[in-house]
């Protein structure tokens, strides 16, 4: 086991370096003057501005002694700040604000998800190859190929447009307007979101099902008399949801940044709202802070998750 | 597939192996060996969804192809409308406004009406299968040319090049894909086709380095290589008979999911705006355009999202299919 977490943790270390190095070049790879990237090239500008943000990026250093100041004040919560909204930070004003509303969009998407792949994949298991099966294994084909703008748009359409039962863009928080108003504009984007989570999860738990529906333990217990319906849910569903977990957790990590369209569709202040102004503004330390931001918490996320694995699955942590 | 490779046309690589060991591998040569089938025998193969599928796709880049061929060649002479006309246009030559519409419904004219400036929404979605086209081939080429050749090396050659190339692959990895694609985007200003298929392409390296690798790291390890091995074949001619003719077809089936996902990929980017600049017309860009009055008509969104749904599932349905004949193929190898 601590060999194992040894290992977990070199590698981690190594893949947060590149993850924080890549990130940090960003702004070196900029054609031309980095300043000029910053300011744009016909904006007004003063030599106190030029300076201070050349001694800011410490360009007049070579590279590893930049990363390793750059990094110095990262880790410490200095990412720096908008050079399109003045004064704003990039940590404090911008990551913190922001992430709570990125955060959960992810969580109600993957509980919406869950929700529904659950009942679906063990039906798909459960009536293997009969007409409920393939009609929802089309189904779950089908929701793959659908991206989730066209999702939310259609979303949108029905709820907003149509029935007129929910607001189509814009964004509630709890802090400002309660829990309710929080949910209506809070419902439509995660539920888009959902749909391709959902058949991700609902083919996994399908097949995990399955395999573990041709143990003997669920044979005996089927001799025992239990009702199948007993069976799938209490004895079957447990171990086959191992591999159900982990994928929650990694695509919980990886909507961190795949919420971008969604709440650019809903015009929702979340990070990747954000990080698309800020590609469009050209505000480079806006964008540089959320890409290292959102890479980092999906690596640590992935790391937690993978230890977790080793902890639940004693066969792992054996092998 | 129709992989013209030299080397496969004359004899399947482990064909030849037989002769020579036969002792090892004589449950192997059990039925007939694969043989390259034409496209139109593996069409036969193909259950009805997936035959509907394949013409689907053959249609819509069939007509990308010829949309190109108009607009490059012929000037607009075939018959396509041009996608970019407004018909409601003031002509100078006749001092007379068009007689198009806005948002009209489909006629004869315009077979699915006209977008919010009276522009033919046929003509546009059939144009906007170019940058899916290019996109998905330029990420599929990228692919299976540095990604599968990668993977297949390091899976064969092991050591410590295979520990650096692929600590590399998963650096890459770890970062969330559309965010490392957000981020390189934006290091450029002037978006044209040529930048986003390159971007994309390079970004789907990894993915297909982890294919091949798999493949060959399993193919490596069967009794024809180590025959080939045994009898004192050189380990870049093994790579090159051996390795890399059986890991192409699984490679090959990849490339079509590979290919739903960049066209998603950069539908999204269209759709938020950072993919090829307009008024060149792409899918996701006609569907954030019109999806502003899709009050006033649903079928100038619905259209290009059933292009795209359309096209992103016959590519998952065909690669599907045919990673799964390619996998019962390996077994009876």
């Amino acid at each position: 086991m601590g060999r194992i977490l040894a290992t977990r943790l070199l590698r981690l270390g190594a893949t947060l370096f590149a993850v924080t190095f890549l990130s940090f070049i960003m702004t070196s790879l900029l054609p031309g003057d980095p300043v000029n990237a910053i300011l744009g090239v016909d904006a007004p500008r003063d030599q106190e501005t030029v300076d201070r943000i050349r001694d800011e990026l410490g360009l007049d250093k070579p590279l590893p002694v930049r990363y390793v100041n750059w990094l110095g004040s990262a880790v410490q919560g200095d990412l720096g700040e908008s050079y399109i909204n003045r004064g704003q930070t990039v940590w404090g004003d911008t990551i913190v604000q922001r992430l709570p509303v990125t955060a959960q969009l992810a969580f109600m998407a993957i509980i919406i998800a869950v929700i529904l792949a659950v009942p679906i994949g063990v039906l798909g298991a459960y009536r293997q190859g009969r007409w409920e099966d393939q009609t929802t294994s089309a189904g779950v084909q089908v929701a793959l190929s659908v991206p989730n703008f066209i999702t939310g748009i259609f979303l949108i359409w029905l709820f907003a447009v149509k029935l007129k039962w929910l607001p189509a863009s814009n964004w509630n928080r709890i802090s400002d307007k309660g829990l309710i108003a929080n949910l209506e504009t809070a419902i439509l984007p995660s539920t888009a979101l959902a749909l391709t989570q959902m058949a991700i999860f609902s083919r996994l738990v399908r097949s995990d099902m399955i395999a573990t529906l041709q143990e003997n333990f669920v044979l005996s217990a089927k001799a025992k008399g239990l009702s199948d319906r007993y069976v799938l849910f209490r004895h079957a569903l447990r171990p086959s949801s191992l591999s159900l977990a982990t994928i929650v957790g990694i695509n919980f990590g990886a909507l961190l940044g795949g919420t971008v369209v969604i709440e650019t569709l809903f015009a929702i202040p979340g990070l990747g709202f954000r990080l698309i102004n800020a590609i469009n503004q050209r505000d480079i330390l806006v964008i540089q802070g959320i890409t290292v931001f959102v890479a980092v918490a999906y690596v640590l996320i992935n790391t937690i998750v993978d230890l977790l694995y080793t902890v639940l699955d004693p066969r792992i942590r054996k092998g | 597939m129709t992989a013209t490779d030299p080397g496969t046309k004359t004899e399947f690589p482990s064909e030849r192996l037989t002769k020579v060991s036969t002792a090892m591998s004589i449950d192997a040569r059990q039925g007939t060996p694969p043989k390259r089938s034409s496209p139109w025998a593996v069409f036969k193969e193909m259950p009805i969804f997936v035959k509907l599928s394949a013409v689907w796709l053959i249609l819509v880049f069939g007509g990308a192809i010829y949309a190109k061929i108009d607009q490059v060649i012929f000037n607009g002479a075939l018959p396509l409308q041009d996608p970019n006309f407004q018909t409601n246009n003031f002509d100078p030559s006749t001092g007379e406004f068009g007689t198009g519409d806005p948002i009209e419904s489909p006629s004869w004219s315009h077979w699915l009406g006209t977008d919010a400036i009276a522009r033919d929404t046929f003509a546009r979605i059939v144009h906007g299968g170019w940058v899916s086209l290019i996109v998905a081939s330029v990420a599929a080429a990228f692919g299976i040319i540095v990604g599968g050749f990668l993977g297949s090396l390091v899976g064969f050659i092991r050591g410590r090049t295979e520990t650096i190339v692929m600590s590399i692959i998963d650096v890459i990895l770890a970062f969330p894909a559309l965010i490392l694609l957000l981020a390189m985007v934006s290091i450029f200003k002037v978006r044209d086709l040529f930048i986003i298929a390159m971007v994309i392409g390079f970004l789907s390296i990894p993915a297909y380095t982890r294919v091949s690798r798999a493949n060959s790291l399993a193919i490596s390890n069967r009794e024809f290589v180590l025959a080939a091995r045994a009898i004192g074949t050189k380990p870049a001619t093994i790579l090159r008979r051996e390795i890399i003719p059986n890991v192409l077809p699984t490679v090959l089936s990849y490339a079509m999911v590979a290919a739903a996902f960049v066209i998603v990929v950069e539908g999204s980017l269209s759709f938020l705006g950072l993919s090829v600049q307009l008024p060149t017309s792409t899918w996701g860009n006609m569907i954030n355009q019109a999806r502003r009055d899709i009050d006033l008509n649903l079928l100038q969104v619905v259209a290009p999202s059933l292009a795209l749904v359309f096209t992103v599932l016959s590519l998952n349905q065909v690669g599907d299919w045919l990673q799964k004949r390619s996998a019962h193929r390996a077994s009876a190898l």
